[in-house]
């Protein structure tokens, strides 16, 4: 069974912009599935159309084969956790500690539960020495961990990411690609929305190019990242990596820099020694 | 950069905590921007950027109070003796996320609204306002609201919302991150006019440094509340141990730096298609 289904899903905005046009995505469970593309692709419509936050106008979501017209946003909520963008949209307690619990006490987790999951997910996600703290006061990567944490205490099979990487620094990103790694290896589906090419990289995840609410293209990344073109089209930048193998005629794009550095020792520089 | 130029910002041993915190979150700061710069504060998350930035602004500690030692000066000023209107005029801020600071029904009364707050007279307002909606190619919208604009729209409506108070200095709080990659990259080209047609100073956040990189005069890297060094964008970036600090330089730092390691003689360059030329005719020599 697919963890998430759109067919011929359409959704028109109330000042008549079609958000989503006509789009078909079938994602199975444990996928791990990138969605690309520059502002106002359509990108985080999409992600509301997982968890019931909208509706299709046109066609149907289905999400472990049932319909997000016949769940509540609450239900949904249990299966699909949505981390947005702005850290600042989804904290609102007065303490980490709160934040966490609230989404737990609403699917109604026993107070012991609550208490043994947030130590839990504190832990985990480096935030123990802070649950005391106003979530306002957290830096940006705090911000962003604590999100994560929040949803992730009441374990939704599937996890989307709204642009985790905007405002985070490298070390967090590498925190963030280690929690990626490590729900899909419990077989979570993991979809992040991103513009941050570079980010996605090591994962070479299947890629899913959005335009104007369309689908432009839905390949692998070592496909994707070459298309200079189509990535222009999207808003986005080719990755450096990508445009080095592309402006040295290479037919894929470098895993990473030190592959690129081996290639272009072994193959270019040598003759010049 | 010629002698004669003036120091507009300048930390002197500066030292701030901020109320209820355990520790400082900058120690003994000291660097100076000079009038006409293009400065990059570059550090990890939690380094203590924004509160440079806030240092700058006179919201430290005009509206977050603290512990302060050392000193700010903006434009001669000394920031914690100057009241934060006085500020506002010479220094423009801008936040992340541009949502936080617009919030008026049209464009141009949002743009006009800094102005409104100083008393400036009707026929300056609307003088200045059209101006800037002009340099930064918003005059269609004008009566549009806000909401409904694209985020590089609203990005450039914060912009010109400072311009029109006629700021010395730009500060700008990670401008680009929720841009897609080509609009962040039309904004980095706008600041970079900003500091060449008007001659704005400016100090930005930016995590993407590639993107900064080939318009700035100096990065300064802010580590653990403390300067951890500064100096020209290719010395900063090409330099040892930022990774221990929790930075990265982009990938084709990695591998030129990766190639001088095995004996290639090349020149660096932060430009990646300049690289590959490099490195196409040292293999046609």
């Amino acid at each position: 069974m697919a963890a998430i289904e759109f067919s011929s899903v359409s959704y028109r905005m109330p000042n008549g912009v079609m958000a989503l046009d006509d789009v078909n995505l079938r994602i199975d469970e444990g996928e791990l599935v990138a969605i690309v593309g520059g502002n106002g692709a359509g990108k985080t419509t999409l992600l509301k159309h997982l968890n019931g936050l909208l509706k299709p106008s046109n066609g149907e979501v289905k999400i472990f084969g049932k319909s997000t017209r016949d769940s509540s946003v609450a239900q949904l909520s249990r299966e699909v956790g949505l981390v947005f963008q702005n850290s600042d949209h989804q904290l609102f307690s007065e303490s980490v500690k709160s934040e966490i619990a609230f989404g737990l006490r609403n699917f109604g987790f026993s107070e012991s539960e609550i208490e043994s999951r947030t130590e839990e997910v504190v832990n985990y996600y480096g935030l123990a020495e802070m649950l005391n703290r106003a979530p306002m006061t957290l830096s940006g990567g705090e911000k962003k961990r604590l999100c994560i944490a929040t949803v992730m205490a009441w374990e939704p099979r599937i996890l989307a990411l709204d642009e985790p990487t905007v405002g985070q620094d490298y070390l967090n990103k590498k925190r963030l690609r280690d929690v990626v790694s490590s729900l899909l290896s419990k077989g979570r589906t993991v979809l992040i929305v991103s513009h941050d090419l570079e980010f996605l990289w090591p994962f070479k995840p299947r890629t899913v190019v959005m335009g104007m609410g369309k689908i432009l293209a839905d390949a692998p990344a070592e496909k994707i990242y070459l298309d200079s073109e189509l990535l222009e089209k999207a808003g986005l930048r080719q990755p450096q990596l990508a445009m080095l193998a592309k402006a040295l005629g290479r037919d894929r794009p470098f895993s990473d820099a030190d592959e690129a550095t081996d290639w272009i020792n072994g193959l270019i520089l040598k003759r010049s020694y | 950069m010629n002698r004669l130029a003036r120091k507009l910002i300048e930390f002197k041993n500066y030292t701030f905590k901020y109320s209820g915190a355990s520790s400082p979150t900058l120690s003994n700061v000291e660097f100076s921007v000079e009038e006409g710069e293009i400065v990059v504060i570059a550090g990890a998350s939690g380094s203590g950027k924004s509160t440079i930035l806030r240092s700058i602004n006179g919201l430290i500690p005009h509206i977050y109070p603290g512990e302060y030692t050392g000193e700010v000066f903006v434009d001669g000023l000394r920031v914690k003796d100057t009241p934060t209107f006085e500020l506002a005029r010479r220094v423009g801020f801008l936040f992340q996320n541009p949502e936080n600071q617009i919030f008026m029904f049209t464009v141009e009364r949002d743009i006009a609204f800094g102005m409104e707050n100083l008393g400036y007279p009707p026929d300056v307002m609307r003088k200045k306002t059209d101006w800037a909606m002009k340099l930064l190619g918003i005059s269609h919208l004008a009566k549009r609201s806000p909401s409904e604009l694209s985020d590089g729209q609203k990005q450039r409506v914060a912009i010109a919302g400072s311009l029109v108070m006629d700021p010395r200095i730009l500060v700008l709080d990670e401008p680009t991150s929720l841009l897609d990659p080509k609009t962040a990259l039309d904004v980095v080209e706008l600041v970079r006019k900003l500091n060449a047609d008007l001659g704005i100073t400016v100090v930005l956040v930016e995590h993407r440094f590639e993107l900064v990189a080939q318009i700035a005069s100096r990065f300064v890297v802010i580590n653990k509340g403390k300067v951890w060094a500064e100096g020209k964008p290719e010395d900063i970036l090409f330099s040892d141990g930022l990774e221990e600090i929790g930075l990265s330089a982009p990938p084709i730092v990695h591998v030129e730096k990766g190639l001088v390691n095995r004996g290639a003689d090349i020149e660096l360059t932060l430009d990646v298609e300049e690289f590959a030329g490099r490195a196409i005719s040292a293999w046609q020599r």
